[in-house]
């Protein structure tokens, strides 16, 4: 029986990235903030240090840093027709766990959403016509547009010092910047990395071939940095330790270096350690989020109430614990009713792989967001038309680490192992470089998330299960994409080149990204979505749900900067109108 | 204010008589009641000044109720429970008697105080002063907790003891300015020689714990750090740092050229950084008026023995934060060039900070608690040795070398010292 | 700056209005400040044993000649034996690694599709075990008295690729699975730092010219196109680190 606990006025359901934003908005409003973390306290000089970060058995392949499956994870399947089987060992995706949870070990790529991303089905109708929409493609408005979302993209970047050059300020295009990208009200803070020679090839050679390649936009600092806060971010040294690890400088943007030296010290905020949230308790109308129910380290169960629960911890532990705290009708993918767990999507990384005979590239000296970026084959920024697919991704140029047990470039047909592979490795090693897909993927009728029949977790909860597979507009963007990889590459002039497409199936067991969407979405109506366009839920109006549970789709871009500007979005919401009056901020 | 003053209101005089002593302690913590008010505030901002926290909170503790251990040359000893408290507490103390400890260094009842307790530094505030801190004492909440006893060997555990050792090393004194200083000058002394007990840490004592009045502020060993310097010295002192540097480094805990570690950090959150731009500024230029000391700074001198040892580690463990300039950046990593703490004579705390690590101070102005890791898991001590040597030799530095034993010797201290805690 | 927010303001008629106990003292409560400890490090744990801890000496042959097949000795440097690949493969084995801790191995396990990755109710030391007695008992079966670290050197690679590719069908083994798992492990024995028992004196990373545990390249981002003329250090150092004063 759940010993209860005194009350407070809002809960945080793990403290991770939007738990440090929502921690730090919510307190500046007033109010009493316990944040609950499953993992435990870490911080840079005693956990992240550069005494022995630099480690890549312990950190990239034991997962030092990453959620461990003992403990949470999902079972998987292509498709219905199969059974779901668990993710038994970490692979195409690494959650994180502990304070700053997975913001701790990104690389740093940090992009906005495009504008047509969040009017994505009204746009693409109206320029296109039903038939680049069919039924099986389920992809919805999200309630939001970019120029209500843009002063909170501006925020997160001041938050966080991100380097780069604009595009496009005020609607006037700068030089150098992304052409395509959605007009910003602002430059970034700091100014872009100075880049190494892979990536500089390649935007010689993407110039070369008519396209716009510009710096990406960087969580690693290029200089030291102080933000709104006052809380300072030294310059990245592109030790090539970056995603997968965490930064032992202080020059990687993470909750720890940006929010929470100052969060730590109000009074008005706690943080419990090595709790696990496994309920979402309602009251008996349904309508009231009462408290959750958590479990700590020694295996004692709590209830803690609290008057507005916020989830933070990540989408997969979202989405699993609405499903089993019985929250939201379940997404039924035979009759299309229902909104938990559908439009759930991932990305798509095919890569080709640039081999030089004469050319130093030094993939060591690297950093997580060091590249050059083409967004030509993004979103909507060509015409589609005639093409079988909507949307794309961007093609990276980056040069993010020489790990050797990671970074293999060996070239098409050598084997895996023996003398030939041994020789073609070092050959190889410090003079090969790949060109990256970030690819968008489209939601599906058939790709959804649910409970598991079989499998248990820990608690006796069951597994969240995962159906998803590529579709065919995800195969038939990859083509297209990766014929635009391959010109690029082409135009790099190396001796040789090697493609390596995803699919034709999803598979979970080589990494690719931790870019899970979906499952818990926004929009503008409750028949279609689990959340208002201020992630609150539907049902629920004291609970709200932040992650990128709420993307209706994937877009071409890593999702952190969006996922950030909808939490401060939401908070200020939640600040502004919802304290003031509490209740549904969207009539229904 | 005194019972005496307190009782010159009829009604309260009235309202004391009958409900006793304890309605004096209920009545202390009134609020809003004019002077009252105004008083403790006073002494609120004093009671920072002064750091009693520091002292007299223990981790984990009640507010100002003791039992914190304080390391001394001579054994551990606990300090007392200064909130209202009656029976555990000061809470039957008067004034007079508040004064008397602070003055004096004699408790209220008529014991001698171990000057682990400054009051050979307290002894100079004003009685006004004094007064206000223990108005404000009277407002902490009242925690109920006796503190252990010290571990002073005999004799030293008898506290008559300091009758001989307040003859020969005490002499108490309100401060009195000096008609040649400016007000601001004077009112710098005030704060460090008095309640600010500055000298505590950064005098050095004798062989008996007391200070050495001659060699005041010029740098002293403390619980196995090293106190830098404070005078004018440009190596090891604050020779080269400006009046707003003092200023910026006391109210945020950082300059640009450094962090504050260890326990000045501690110094800087509960007490520097709690007062007033006018009163950090009165101390800088205090403290830029000490002139350097002479000949007996060993940093003076040729610069340490260079050695591509020395020079490896750090390019190769340290360069990647404090730069290969070892000028660090700004309000993150402190500079190691020029940096007084680097030179001090004594190499303690550069040894400390590469073994165990440190964090800095956060404060409002500057929030951000750059940590240095611990190296003492990863590095010998001929490789700490190495390291300490490079950087206390290069960029211009002039600091002596550090020896293997050096190090070996404070990692000893410090696991002593960790475990008898 | 309180906001209009109080707690009864949100309470709706009718809530319960339980006891509450105090937030229990075992929670890891952190209030006020960011925890630290001095001398504290999340540091690894080097290995200590030169000798193997969890193989046997018939295991030690197998893995000694098939991490040796999967990265040989060349004129380019040593290969997996010389490097003490099976040294770490070992140490690995015998600790949470070994027993596969970190990861979901409840049941029921079935075999699954090719995108549905590891399903074996093996960790990686039982997988070991059972695949290299499998292993040695199908050659034996073929030429008695042989174990795999008996055959000739293209025998042994023959044998590999069948298990690489799956034709290789023993009982209660996954050969394929097996395979993958020491290939994995090679290449970590063969590049992982050298506290871990492998990549002996850094051979892997200098053969490669990777720099290994350094932390600073900012001089060498503009240097397009130059070889990188430091060697490389590990979590211990270097043979920079090891002078005497």
């Amino acid at each position: 029986m759940a010993r209860k606990l005194p009350s407070t006025d809002v809960v945080l359901v793990g403290f991770g990235w939007t738990g440090a934003i929502m921690g730090q908005q919510l307190t500046d409003a007033g109010l009493d903030v316990l944040a609950i973390e499953r993992g435990s306290w870490r911080d840079t000089p005693t956990d992240f240090a550069p005494t022995f970060i630099q480690d890549e058995l312990r950190y990239r392949y034991r997962g030092h840093l990453f959620e461990e499956t003992a403990r949470e994870t999902v079972t998987f399947r292509n498709s219905a027709d199969q059974e779901a089987l668990p993710m038994r060992k970490l692979g195409s995706f690494l959650p994180g766990t502990g304070v700053g949870g997975s913001i701790v070990h990104w690389n740093g790529q940090t992009f906005r959403f495009l504008p047509y991303d969040f009017e994505i089905r009204t746009q693409t109708l109206a320029r296109y016509g039903q038939t680049m929409v069919p039924d099986d493609l389920t992809i919805q408005d999200w309630g939001v547009t970019y120029d209500e979302l843009e002063p909170y993209f501006t925020e997160f970047e001041a938050l966080t010092g991100i380097s780069g050059q604009a595009g496009n300020i005020n609607g006037q295009k700068q030089p150098g910047g992304n052409p395509f990208e959605g007009k910003r009200s602002k430059p970034y803070p700091t100014p872009p990395m100075k880049q190494t020679y892979g990536p500089t090839l390649f935007a010689q050679a993407a110039k070369a071939e008519g396209m716009s390649p510009f710096p990406c936009p960087s969580a690693n600092m290029s200089q030291a940095y102080t933000n709104p806060l006052g809380v300072t971010l030294g310059p990245c040294t592109y030790c090539g330790f970056c995603e997968k690890f965490a930064c032992g400088n202080y020059s990687k943007a993470s909750a720890q270096t940006t929010i929470i030296p100052v969060l730590m010290k109000k009074k008005n905020f706690t943080l419990r350690t090595e709790c696990d949230v496994i309920k979402i308790n309602l009251d008996s109308t349904g309508k009231r989020a009462v408290s959750v129910t958590y479990v700590d380290a020694q295996g004692e169960e709590y209830e803690q109430p609290a008057d507005l629960i916020v989830v933070c911890s990540y989408i997969t532990h979202n989405v699993h614990l609405l499903m089993t705290s019985g929250i939201g009708t379940q997404y039924d993918p035979q009759t299309g009713k229902g909104t938990l767990g559908k439009n759930y999507c991932y990305q798509l990384t095919p890569s080709v792989d640039v081999f030089f005979d004469d050319k130093i590239l030094n993939p060591f000296v690297g950093a997580g967001a060091l590249g050059m970026i083409v967004d030509d084959w993004n979103g909507d920024n060509f015409d589609h038309t005639g093409l079988g697919f909507i949307h794309g991704g961007y093609i990276g140029g980056y040069m993010t680490t020489g790990r050797p047990i990671e970074t293999e470039m060996v070239p098409e047909g050598t084997p895996k192992w023996g003398k030939k592979w041994k020789q073609a490795f070092v050959k190889n090693y410090l003079t090969s470089m790949a060109l990256a897909l970030m690819g968008s993927t489209m939601p599906n009728r058939a790709n959804y998330l649910d409970l598991d029949p079989t499998y248990r977790d820990v608690y006796g909860n069951p597994l969240m299960r995962m159906t998803y597979d590529f579709k065919q507009n995800d195969l038939k963007m990859q083509d297209f994409a990766m014929g635009k990889m391959t010109q690029i590459a082409q135009a790099m002039k190396p001796r040789e080149i090697k493609k390596s497409p995803r699919g034709p199936h999803y598979d979970i067991d080589p990494y690719q990204s931790t870019h899970n969407t979906g499952g818990a979405i926004m929009g503008a109506n409750p028949q279609e979505s689990v959340l208002n366009r201020y992630l609150q839920h539907w049902d629920v109006p004291n609970l709200f749900v932040m992650g990128a549970g709420a993307f209706p789709h994937n877009s071409g871009y890593n999702p952190t900067e969006t996922v950030s500007a909808l939490a401060l979005w939401s908070a200020n919401a939640i600040r502004n109108t919802y304290l003031k009056n509490p209740g549904p901020l969207v009539q229904a | 204010m005194t019972r005496q003053s307190f009782l010159r209101n009829s009604s309260c005089a009235v309202i004391v008589a009958a409900l006793g002593v304890s309605a004096l302690t209920m009545m202390g913590r009134a609020n809003g009641q004019g002077n009252d008010f105004a008083q403790q505030q006073r002494g609120r901002y004093l009671a920072a000044v002064g750091d009693c926290a520091a002292c007299h909170t223990a981790e984990n503790g009640a507010m100002l109720a003791g039992g914190r251990p304080i390391e001394t040359p001579f054994g551990i000893i606990y300090s007392p429970n200064i909130t209202p408290d009656t029976e555990t507490g000061i809470g039957s103390w008067t004034s007079d008697q508040f004064y008397h400890a602070m003055h004096d260094g004699i408790a209220a009842d008529g014991s001698h105080l171990y000057p682990a307790f400054p009051y050979p530094w307290f002894t100079k505030a004003t009685r006004d002063d004094i007064d206000s801190l223990y108005a404000y004492l009277r407002t902490v909440p009242a925690a109920k907790y006796r503190r252990p006893d010290n571990t002073f060997p005999w004799p030293l555990n008898d506290r008559t003891a300091m009758i001989g050792w307040n003859k020969l090393y005490f002499t108490p004194g309100t401060f009195r300015p000096d008609p040649k200083q400016s007000a601001q000058w004077n009112r710098g002394a005030y704060l460090v020689e008095g309640l600010g007990h500055c000298g505590a840490c950064h005098t050095p004592k004798n062989v008996f714990g007391a200070d050495k009045s001659s060699e005041a502020f010029q740098g002293s060993d403390i619980q196995h750090w090293f106190a830098p310097d404070l005078t004018g010295d440009k190596l090891s002192g604050l020779g080269s740092w400006s009046q707003q540097d003092i200023a910026k480094f006391l109210k945020t805990g950082k300059t640009d050229r450094t962090v504050a570690y260890g326990p000045m950090a501690e110094v800087v959150e509960r007490s520097t950084s709690k007062m007033s731009d006018d009163d950090l500024t009165a101390i800088a230029v205090y403290l830029k008026s000490l002139s350097a000391a002479g000949s007996d700074s060993a940093s003076s001198g040729s610069a340490a023995n260079q050695s591509s040892f020395g020079a490896t580690l750090y390019a190769d463990a340290c360069s990647a934060c404090h730069q290969k300039n070892g000028e660090g950046v700004p309000g993150l990593f402190p500079s190691l060039k020029g940096d007084a703490v680097v030179q001090s004579a004594k190499p303690t705390t550069v040894i400390r900070l590469i073994l165990n690590g440190g964090q800095a101070a956060g404060t409002k102005a500057s929030p951000t608690m750059p940590g240095m890791p611990a190296f003492g898991w990863k590095l010998s001590d001929d490789q700490i040795a190495a390291v300490a040597t490079y950087v206390r030799g290069a960029w211009g530095n002039k600091a002596a070398s550090v020896s293997a034993s050096d190090v070996s010797d404070l990692r000893k201290a410090l696991k002593d010292a960790s475990s008898a805690n | 700056m309180k906001s209009h927010l109080n707690r009864r303001s949100f309470l709706i008629a009718g809530a319960s209005a339980s006891v509450a106990v105090a937030a229990p003292a075992q929670a890891r409560e952190i209030q006020g400040q960011e925890p630290w400890q001095p001398h504290q490090a999340d540091a690894p744990d080097p290995v200590q044993s030169p000798n193997y801890l969890s193989f046997t000496a018939g295991e030690v042959a197998f893995v000694e000649a098939a991490t040796e097949r999967l990265i040989p000795a060349d004129d380019l440097g040593p290969g997996a034996k010389a490097c003490n690949v099976p040294l770490f493969i070992d140490h690995q084995l015998a600790g949470a690694y070994g027993r596969g801790q970190s990861w979901y191995m409840q049941g029921p396990w079935k075999k699954g599709e090719k995108t549905q990755g590891f399903q074996s109710r093996l960790g990686p030391a039982d997988m070991y075990r059972a695949a290299i007695k499998a292993i040695d008992a199908h050659v034996s079966g073929k030429e008695v008295g042989k174990k795999f670290s008996d055959l000739a050197g293209d025998a042994q690679d023959a044998l590999l690729s069948d298990m690489e590719k799956g034709t290789l069908t023993l009982d209660g083994v996954d050969t394929a699975a097996f395979f993958k798992l020491l290939l994995q492990n090679t290449k970590e024995g063969m590049f992982s730092d050298p506290i871990y028992g492998g990549n002996k004196d850094m051979a892997g990373w200098k053969m490669i010219g990777f720099p290994g545990a350094r932390y600073d390249y900012r001089d060498w981002v503009d240097k397009h196109g130059q070889k990188y003329n430091l060697p490389p250090i590990g979590l211990k150092g270097g043979p920079g680190w090891n002078q005497k004063t």
